[in-house]
């Protein structure tokens, strides 16, 4: 219950960081707002000086910053983002279609990501110091030093350019998954396996574990009964935080694999300096970050009941 | 979440991995102020005729699709991110040692709005509170210098934080408080010797995040803008003559890697 309170809290902070951000980039743009405004409400032909005029009165954007940003929070509390600067289209019809390219690209990854990280790690783990988990070590140092944009480059290279296997972007049939799916879930694997091989070499050195072992448990019932539970708590805690990894991979990777989602409308809308699309990007960004930790304290208290984690 | 404070310090292979870290970035950083000294040239004179040439004298490394030396950009971009970074690690490890220890020793509402608000910064992707920044500053270096530094005092704040408030908390504190040592006392002589090493560890991870961003922002262009050489934008530009000139665009890319590899194992093991 706090916990739900404590995250409300920084959820409406979040928009309020967000929404000052937003404010204080409306006003620092250089050119006449309240014209530009105004052409993309009435139309390039139709505006005149009243119509600007009528504008700067109703946004304030003359007056006290004070006013003027109250009212633009308050806007922005209402979920009114207004239309685009440069498409003219409602800012949240936008946001919600790349919303659904994004998260497929990032359910993608994390599932990959999963899929790889965890098992090495908990192989690794099991046995502390051996080749498995030297050979890891190495490979997720390595990795973690690469930025996603440079794997996304040498993948591009290697793999459509140099081979020719796979299209270096868009979007639509399945193998255009492949590239910006394996370049996010490597990084994510690389630590993922860490966290993994790291809770696994604890518990298995843990009085439990060897009790469990000596009373004739095969290594498979050990494992399988004792050991991923009390794995899978520190990895689900970090999955939570390896969201904000996520999701500022998801601003490279789509921007250089050309994915129609969040990150690349973000990047964009930065470039041609279309506030209101920054601002609803960035607030769906940030919240669901919000929400994604909310529902991770969820699951780690029903994997862990005991209230630890 | 994220303490490196109460990791194992000890782990095989460790003090080797930070020798070898310490290596690398002292040899990045060499070359980016020695390398202009003992070839001396202009990272901004083209000679198209020169594009994408291979390595002379005068630049060591070939020339770039514009016909500039890559060899005096390269030292000029490992200056240019280097120097941001340590800016921004600086501002916000100052700023994160104060407001950390001011939460920990006031505690009540001090602590509470200060957390609130680390929580909420937390929310946010870093590369998205920094693009945001960029946005409103146009001066690209100032931009970056103060949304990184927005970014990462965080994480500074929370360390510090935590480990004061340990540490304020033992019996070695009371005991100095009781013998009537003043709070600049206390803070030289037990909680900076239990903060610094956090302090470094946090830093060159900082680093690596604020060279890291710096050049992601540059490969998606709404970074540093050209020509300024800038490591992610190099790349960037010499990308589409991977195949005339690959030492062109190996020169950045693995500047790059050995800069950031360099500052992730200085940093030492930690998640995320």
């Amino acid at each position: 219950m706090k916990s739900l309170v404590s995250r409300i809290i920084q959820a409406g902070l979040v928009a309020v960081l967000i929404g000052t951000a937003t404010f204080a980039m409306m006003r620092a743009l250089p050119g006449d707002m309240a014209w530009r405004i105004a052409s993309h409400r009435y139309g390039y032909d139709n505006v005149d000086a009243a119509a600007a005029d009528a504008v700067r009165e109703e946004l304030a954007l003359d007056g006290p910053a004070l006013p003027a940003l109250l009212r633009w929070l308050g806007d922005l509390a209402r979920l009114d983002f207004g239309n685009s600067l440069v498409s003219g289209a409602p800012v949240m019809d936008e946001v919600v279609h790349q919303l659904g390219a994004s998260l497929q690209l990032a359910v993608a990854a994390l599932a990959l990501s999963l899929l790889i990280g965890p098992p090495l790690g908990i192989l690794a783990g099991l046995r502390p110091g051996g080749l498995l988990d030297r050979g890891l070590l190495v490979l997720s140092t390595g990795l973690r030093a690469v930025p996603q944009f440079l794997l996304a480059l040498v993948l591009i290279l290697l793999l459509s350019v140099g081979l020719g296997l796979l299209p270096a972007a868009g979007h639509g049939a399945a193998r255009h998954f492949i590239l910006p799916t394996v370049t996010l879930a490597l990084g994510l694997a690389a630590v993922n396996a860490r966290i993994a091989r790291d809770a696994m070499a604890r518990i298995a050195a843990m009085p439990f574990w060897r009790f469990a072992e000596w009373k004739g448990l095969s290594r498979r019932q050990v494992l399988l009964r004792h050991g991923l539970r009390n794995v899978a708590v520190p990895l689900v805690t970090y999955l939570g935080l390896q969201f904000v990894t996520l999701v500022e991979g998801v601003v490279i990777v789509e921007s250089v694999f050309g994915w129609p989602g969040i990150g690349h409308a973000l990047v964009h809308a930065i470039f041609a300096r279309d506030v209101p699309m920054v601002q609803a990007t960035a607030l769906v960004l940030g919240l669901g970050f919000v929400l994604v930790n909310a529902g991770v304290d969820a699951v780690t208290r029903t994997l862990d009941p005991r209230g630890l984690a | 979440m994220t303490s490196i404070a109460h990791r194992p310090a000890a782990r095989t292979g460790f003090a080797w991995a930070r020798s070898l870290g310490a290596a690398l970035v002292a040899l990045a950083l060499a070359f980016a102020i020695l390398g202009p000294v003992l070839v001396p040239g202009d990272p901004f004179a083209q000679s198209l005729l020169k594009a994408l040439a291979g390595p002379e004298a005068g630049a060591p490394l070939g020339y770039d699709h514009l016909g500039r030396s890559i060899y005096h950009r390269l030292a000029h971009a490992l200056r240019l991110s280097p120097l941001i970074a340590l800016a921004a690690v600086a501002t916000a490890g100052a700023l994160g040692l104060t407001l950390g220890t001011l939460a920990a020793a006031r505690g009540g509402w001090t602590d509470r709005v200060l957390t609130t608000l680390a929580d909420a910064l937390l929310a946010l992707p870093g590369l998205l509170l920094v693009l945001i920044v960029l946005a409103i500053m146009p001066s690209t270096a100032t931009g970056f210098w103060l949304g990184l530094s927005l970014v990462l005092w965080v994480e500074f704040f929370r360390l510090t934080r935590a480990a004061v408030r340990d540490t304020l908390a033992s019996p070695a504190v009371q005991a100095t408080r009781l013998l009537g040592f003043g709070p600049v006392y206390v803070f030289r002589r037990h909680l900076w010797p239990e903060i610094a090493p956090m302090m470094l560890t946090a830093g060159a991870f900082g680093m690596a995040t604020a060279i890291m961003g710096i050049a992601a922002l540059g490969f998606v262009s709404v970074g540093m803008r050209a020509p300024t050489p800038e490591l992610g934008l190099m790349m960037v530009e010499l990308m589409p003559y991977w195949q005339e000139a690959p030492h062109a665009l190996l020169a950045p890319v693995s500047a790059t890697f050995g800069l950031l590899l360099g500052l992730t194992l200085l940093a030492g093991s930690r998640e995320t």
